[in-house]
């Protein structure tokens, strides 16, 4: 097998002076010039004083970086996210798994209902935001009405004005979204095992529970590893719906802090301290990343 | 028994969870199909007594919805296509090429990724600037290709790795050259693999918002998504004009990724359950 293919690249490159690199220079150059380099920009600027309006610069060293550290808005943003990127994941990844046992049985009818629950997932931001904003809205919403028909009607309450509901109920918004992702990549790591695996723990006696943890489980382990890091990547920079329903508020009590890096640069101006915002951001990650990965590489969960 | 329970149980639960996903959408088109009168009527009511097309009629005739709805045609169809022309040449080469620091450029190109989108707006912004390519559609259209670039490689290498290698050799031994083989012969064989692909961008694009904010927040150049977090805003709150736009907007993204879901849910699976 290995063989004819080896001749059959070399055949390639001499009938053809287009190596590969014709083929991957073009996508390298865009991806390298409108996303490596405005990063590496991005980087430069927390060291200055930029102004978008007049575009003058002015170079103040650290000083961004101890100002945003000195702001107790910044604080809080810090608080909020993680609080927003940890919950979010973590009920996701729970209803997530749940959701996938569900796909993952026979019945009539499943790839159509596998269709239609991911549809939360292929919408908008915008429109997520907007469908919520309705149905949770204090006056005519659905949900209050709903609420005070089943004689709850001391829980019917402004979701998003109150600090207390504020981020929660973005938050419900992110698991609407966000929880077929999870259970799509699980059901499709669950249908990789082979029957004949489940059959034989079952002729040993075991039941459905345990079939699972002790069978199934390990095999989507990395699958679950390996999406929840995605899914924490992705989350801790997701910043529309605040912007959109809350704007961070009330007062700051849901701001995130991309969501505070891009208020503190397009309304306040402050573009050196917002770019340093996003920088610590990007760095947390990158630190909770490699620590993640040492971490699963050490128990020798992917190698299986 | 217990196999008819664990039958209901899971019907219980399916039902439950296609109200969570899909509730949402219909109390949107019900209220968008109401006259004002019942949506903000107390007591409520669910169904609307009398159906109407009014709030649509609003929409299109005294916001400027329809334009945003053309500028997002396209971004989408610009950014598909710039993106299909850097990415199947790519996702060829790395699935069919050896080449030292193969490796190396998938994984790099993977990683662009994993930035913070904030991080690439702040970044991106004073190049935009200079270039003159805010509030234009062409910035909006660059950055997305850049930004689906590297996934949409991704994909297709995968395709193309479906495909075996023993059909370019026999189609170079009849003759063929290596763009030959591409064009006409893997192409035809990609072509539900390249439709999932543009799915992937096509979504994208459409559902968009923090660029679109920040790059094409003016009228002449704003796709539905800044649109829509306007009306948000200016009609404080009109609920059936904004629910009108919301079902507008989601009818075609929708049916067209209930079509291609099954494909392009295998080429998103296979890379990270393999990893």
């Amino acid at each position: 097998m290995s063989l004819p293919n080896l001749s059959y690249l070399k055949n390639q490159t001499r009938k053809n002076k287009f190596g590969p690199i014709w083929y991957i220079i073009p996508s390298t150059i865009v991806v390298a010039g409108v996303i490596g380099y405005p990063v590496i920009h991005a980087v430069i600027l927390s060291f200055y004083n930029y102004n978008p309006l007049s575009s003058s610069l002015t170079f103040v060293g650290i000083a961004n970086y101890v100002n945003i550290f000195g702001d107790s808005v910044f604080h809080q943003a810090i608080l909020h996210s993680v609080i927003w990127t940890l919950g979010v994941v973590f009920f996701q990844l729970i209803f997530g798994l749940i959701g996938a046992v569900i796909l993952n049985q026979s019945f009539k009818g499943r790839s159509v209902v596998r269709g239609l629950v991911l549809i939360p997932w292929a919408t908008p931001s915008v429109l997520a935001a907007l469908i919520w904003m309705w149905i949770l809205d204090d006056n005519y919403g659905v949900l209050n009405h709903l609420l005070t028909q089943v004689g709850l009607s001391s829980l019917a309450q402004a979701w998003f004005s109150q600090s207390v509901t504020a981020l929660p109920s973005l938050m419900l918004i992110d698991l609407w979204q966000g929880i077929p992702f999870f259970a799509v990549m699980l059901l499709a790591a669950m249908q990789s095992i082979s029957g004949d695996l489940v059959e034989a723990a079952k002729l040993d006696g075991a039941n459905a529970f345990r079939t699972f943890w002790s069978i199934k489980f390990p095999i989507i382990l990395p699958t679950v590893l390996i999406t929840t890091m995605l899914r924490i990547i992705w989350t801790a920079s997701y910043a529309d719906l605040i912007l959109i329903v809350t704007q961070g508020g009330p007062g700051y009590a849901s701001l995130t802090i991309p969501a505070d890096a891009y208020f503190t640069a397009y309304s306040d101006l402050n573009y050196g301290g917002a770019t340093a915002m996003a920088v610590v951001q990007a760095v947390v990650l990158f630190i909770v990343v490699i620590w993640y990965l040492r971490l699963i590489s050490k128990q020798g969960i992917l190698e299986q | 028994m217990t196999k008819l329970v664990g039958r209901i149980l899971t019907w219980v639960l399916i039902v439950g969870w296609l109200s969570f996903a899909l509730g949402p959408y219909v109390w949107m088109f019900l209220t968008s199909v109401k006259p004002k009168s019942e949506i903000y009527s107390l007591p409520f009511h669910y169904f609307p007594k009398h159906w109407t097309f009014a709030s649509y009629h609003a929409l299109f005739t005294s916001t400027p919805f329809i334009q945003y709805v053309f500028h997002s045609l396209i971004v989408a169809a610009f950014t598909a296509l710039c993106t299909l022309l850097l990415a199947i040449p790519a996702g060829f080469s790395f699935s069919r090429h050896r080449f030292r620091g193969k490796g190396i450029a998938l994984a790099m190109l993977i990683s662009s990724q994993f930035f913070p989108s904030i991080l690439l707006i702040l970044g991106i912004f004073p190049l935009m600037k200079e270039f003159g390519l805010i509030n234009h559609l062409t910035g909006l259209i660059v950055i997305y290709t850049a930004f689906v670039t590297p996934f949409t490689i991704w994909l297709i290498k995968g395709f193309f790795d479906g495909i075996p290698r023993e059909i370019d050799e026999a189609a170079m031994i009849d003759g063929c050259n290596q763009f030959q083989v591409i064009r006409h012969v893997l192409l035809p064989l990609l072509s539900s693999g390249i439709v999932a692909a543009s799915a992937y961008i096509v979504i994208f694009s459409w559902n968009e918002f923090l660029f679109a904010l920040t790059f094409a927040s003016n009228s002449n150049v704003m796709t539905i998504p800044v649109g829509l977090d306007n009306f948000i805003g200016n009609f404080n709150i009109n609920w059936g004009i904004l629910t009108a736009g919301g079902v507008v907007s989601a009818i075609p993204i929708l049916i067209f990724f209930l079509v291609v879901q099954r494909r392009l849910i295998s080429g998103l699976t296979t890379g990270a359950v393999k990893s």
